[in-house]
């Protein structure tokens, strides 16, 4: 999986747990994946498969507990994650690595002014002075598409429409030019319009800073449009990954291919249902030892229910853990 | 905001009008006598006459105007001649509330035993607010800890127990089972003529005479101010733990460690910035509850405020005396509501009063 073109971060079996009253929720199940500088990967799944959490526990950012990291290793820009101290953590947090979330009406904090909250990670990780810090966080809000800068400011976050705050978060997340830019479901709660500016915005962005991105969604279709890689997410694993052409072309993983089929066809007949996937999500109060797909697939045979599927090579940079084989139809040779 | 002020205080004029109102309507329903404390052996008609010479002959209509043309036009103007000396009208002669059994103006009781009631239960607010605070803080960050265990089980006892209670049992352990020459015997009786001053008898001042002093009246304000003290930061504790509780979980605070602050920024900053805002409102309202909280603890330690003010008032049937108290207590309740509502818009940006 991994060759030998530079990464900035590299997760390698990645596994987060949380202690509930209820007992264990497995919510990510030995997660690998890796970032070269630059490069846009993007992380599609439904609800609740793990992909905030993944996120989140590069940096700790779960609460914890109930939160656990149990295994795996985390290397960012050649050092050791798991391995910094809380101290050590913080400086990459907000300095190197930005963050997006997907509610922008709860993410700003309603009792400081906008100006206030893009120049904390400025003076704290920059050392700027207020002045300077100011002259920045307007150049920001500039950056970010926002008329009118240097007066707003001194606006709260109430002031501002879902679409700028959802900017000025943007804003924040790259105030210290970071490498790495997470954004979670970022245009998951803006409506269809807003959503293809905020996209246009990150295009822009990511040609002016080049920082690498990994964009999380439940949408294929913005994926198709930013993405570079993406990788597939499953009942808290990676179950296919692929550059962005490649996996449109030729989905391997059952789960990848209905959920392409669930895309809506512009082309296609009118009368045409818009499709589902049969079946519940799985349950995540134990670690799994089957595929965790299998209830819902329809290409489902015995082997899929005794053991779990590792992620196997396709062809070079295209991976997928399934024990059913796309091409014959058959189960894989493996 | 300035105008949504004004507003509300002129609104409350009308409003605290009909309150006097009703407080004289009750008092006036009330089956007392400011005749019955009089031996048994005065005869009828010389109460009937100690009764009319009070005033109380008149119908209540008219003693209730004569009231508020006491209070709302006399004692202003008492006030702008003593103070400053303007004169408006007969400065001299003018009728002032006065109380039926002392004789003397209610409102000099009332500013003479202000200071008391104001050091003591003022203190133990305050005390009590800074004590809550922190432990608030404290317990919802480390939620379920043995920090916020102890402090729930704490509050509990102290919102529980009535402070007529507490304060018993603490003269009972600090005034009478500690004997009175051990360092922590406290004295359970407050002196209200004890005077903070570094003069002994002889007219010189001396450090060592101030030091004593001070420490004496440290120590026979400890009890009164911890016993309501406990009582004040029991709730206010709660309140702050629910709410720094509420705003942990949002999402603006997971937004701020992903910034990389501080967690102490992330608490004392953020969290507690938006925690703060209903426990204002909830500490600005409790304001007025301090004075009639206190009325059964001044009585317990013998603090002759306010509160007892009050009581011997009502002992006494001492109507204008228990009618003025009654109404500034109103008065109060009305002013830090207002006060409250205020502080909540200068807090709270995303509340705009037009
Ligand atoms: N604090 C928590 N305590 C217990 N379980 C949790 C907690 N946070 C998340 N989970 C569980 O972890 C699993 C993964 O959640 P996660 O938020 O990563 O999903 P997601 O893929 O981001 O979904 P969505 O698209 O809805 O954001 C879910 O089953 C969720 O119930
Ligand atoms: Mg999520």
């Amino acid at each position: 999986m991994l060759d030998a073109r530079a990464t900035i971060l590299d997760v390698a079996n990645l596994k987060t747990i949380f202690n509930t009253r209820d007992g264990e929720v497995h919510a990510v199940n030995h997660v690998s994946f890796s970032l070269a500088p630059g490069e846009l990967l993007g992380i599609v799944g439904e609800s609740g498969s793990g992909k905030s959490v993944t996120m989140m526990s590069l940096l700790k950012l779960l609460p914890m507990p109930p939160a656990e990291i149990t295994d795996g290793s985390i290397t960012f820009d050649g050092r050791n994650v798991r391995a910094m101290s809380d101290e050590e953590l913080r400086k990459v947090r907000g300095a190197e690595i930005g963050f997006i979330f997907q509610d922008p009406m709860t993410s700003l904090n309603p009792v400081f002014t906008i100006g206030f909250q893009i120049m904390e990670p400025l003076r704290l990780h920059m050392r700027m002075s207020k002045k300077a810090a100011r002259t920045r966080a307007a150049e920001l809000l500039e950056l970010v598409g926002i008329p009118d800068p240097v007066a707003r400011l001194k606006d709260f976050p109430h002031q501002f429409s879902g679409g700028m705050r959802q900017r000025v978060m943007i804003a924040i997340a790259l105030a210290c030019d970071p490498k790495v830019l997470i954004a979670d479901e970022p245009t998951t709660a803006l409506d269809v319009t807003i959503q293809a500016q905020i996209l246009e915005l990150i295009k822009d962005l990511r040609q002016k800073m080049g920082m690498a991105i990994i964009w999380i969604t439940h949408d294929l279709g913005v994926i198709a449009e930013i993405a570079d890689r993406v990788a597939v997410m499953y009942a808290g694993q990676i179950v296919e990954h692929a550059e962005v052409t490649e996996l449109f072309r030729n989905p391997q993983h059952p789960y990848t291919r209905a959920l392409l089929e669930t895309l809506p066809d512009i082309s296609g007949s009118r009368a045409k249902r818009l499709m589902s996937i049969d079946g519940q999500p799985p349950n995540l109060s134990k670690a799994p030892s089957s595929c965790e797909f299998a209830p819902r697939c329809r290409h489902v045979f015995d082997r899929c229910r005794t053991e779990n599927p590792q992620r196997r090579d396709i062809t070079n940079n295209h991976d997928v853990a399934c024990w059913w084989d796309a091409s014959t139809g058959e189960p894989a040779d493996v | 905001m300035l105008n949504y002020t004004l507003r509300r205080l002129m609104f409350t004029i009308p409003t605290l009008l009909l309150i006097s109102f009703i407080i004289f309507l009750i008092l006036d329903l009330a089956p007392n006598d400011p005749t019955g404390n009089l031996p048994l052996t005065i005869p009828p008609e010389v109460r009937e006459k100690i009764r009319a010479s009070l005033g109380l002959d008149a119908p209540m209509f008219v003693r209730y105007l004569l009231w508020c043309n006491q209070f709302f036009i006399n004692e202003p103007l008492n006030m702008l001649y003593e103070g400053f000396n303007w004169c408006i009208g007969d400065c001299e002669n003018r009728l002032r509330v006065t109380s039926w059994s002392t004789r003397s103006p209610v409102v000099d009781l009332i500013i003479e035993r202000l200071p008391q009631t104001l050091w003591v239960i003022g203190m133990s607010y305050v005390v009590g607010i800074l004590i809550a605070v922190p432990i608030g803080v404290i317990s919802a960050y480390k939620q379920y800890s043995w920090f916020d265990q102890a402090g729930t089980f704490v509050s509990m006892i102290g919102f529980s127990v009535p402070t007529f209670f507490t304060g018993v049992l603490l003269i009972v352990v600090f005034s009478v089972m500690i004997p009175n020459d051990s360092w922590f015997w406290l004295p359970s009786i407050y002196d209200t003529t004890h005077v903070v001053t570094g003069l002994d008898s002889a007219g010189e001042w001396h450090f060592s005479t101030l030091w004593s002093n001070l420490s004496f009246q440290f120590r026979q304000m400890l009890m009164p101010v911890m016993v309501l003290a406990l009582y004040n930061a029991a709730q206010i504790s709660r309140f702050m733990r629910a709410s720094m509780l509420d705003n942990l979980s949002q999402d603006y605070v997971r937004t701020a460690r992903a910034k990389g602050l501080k967690e102490k920024t992330v608490l004392l900053v953020h969290v507690l910035r938006n925690s703060m805002i209903p426990v204002v409102t909830v500490i600005a309202l409790g304001v007025p509850q301090i004075f009639g909280g206190a009325i059964i603890t001044e009585q317990i330690f013998k603090v002759n405020g306010l509160g007892q003010l009050l009581i011997v008032g009502i002992q006494g049937a001492d109507i204008p005396l228990v009618q003025t108290l009654t109404f500034l207590f109103a008065v109060l309740i009305v002013i830090f509501n207002l006060i409250a509502d205020v502080l909540y818009g200068l807090l709270d940006p995303r509340i705009r009063y037009e």
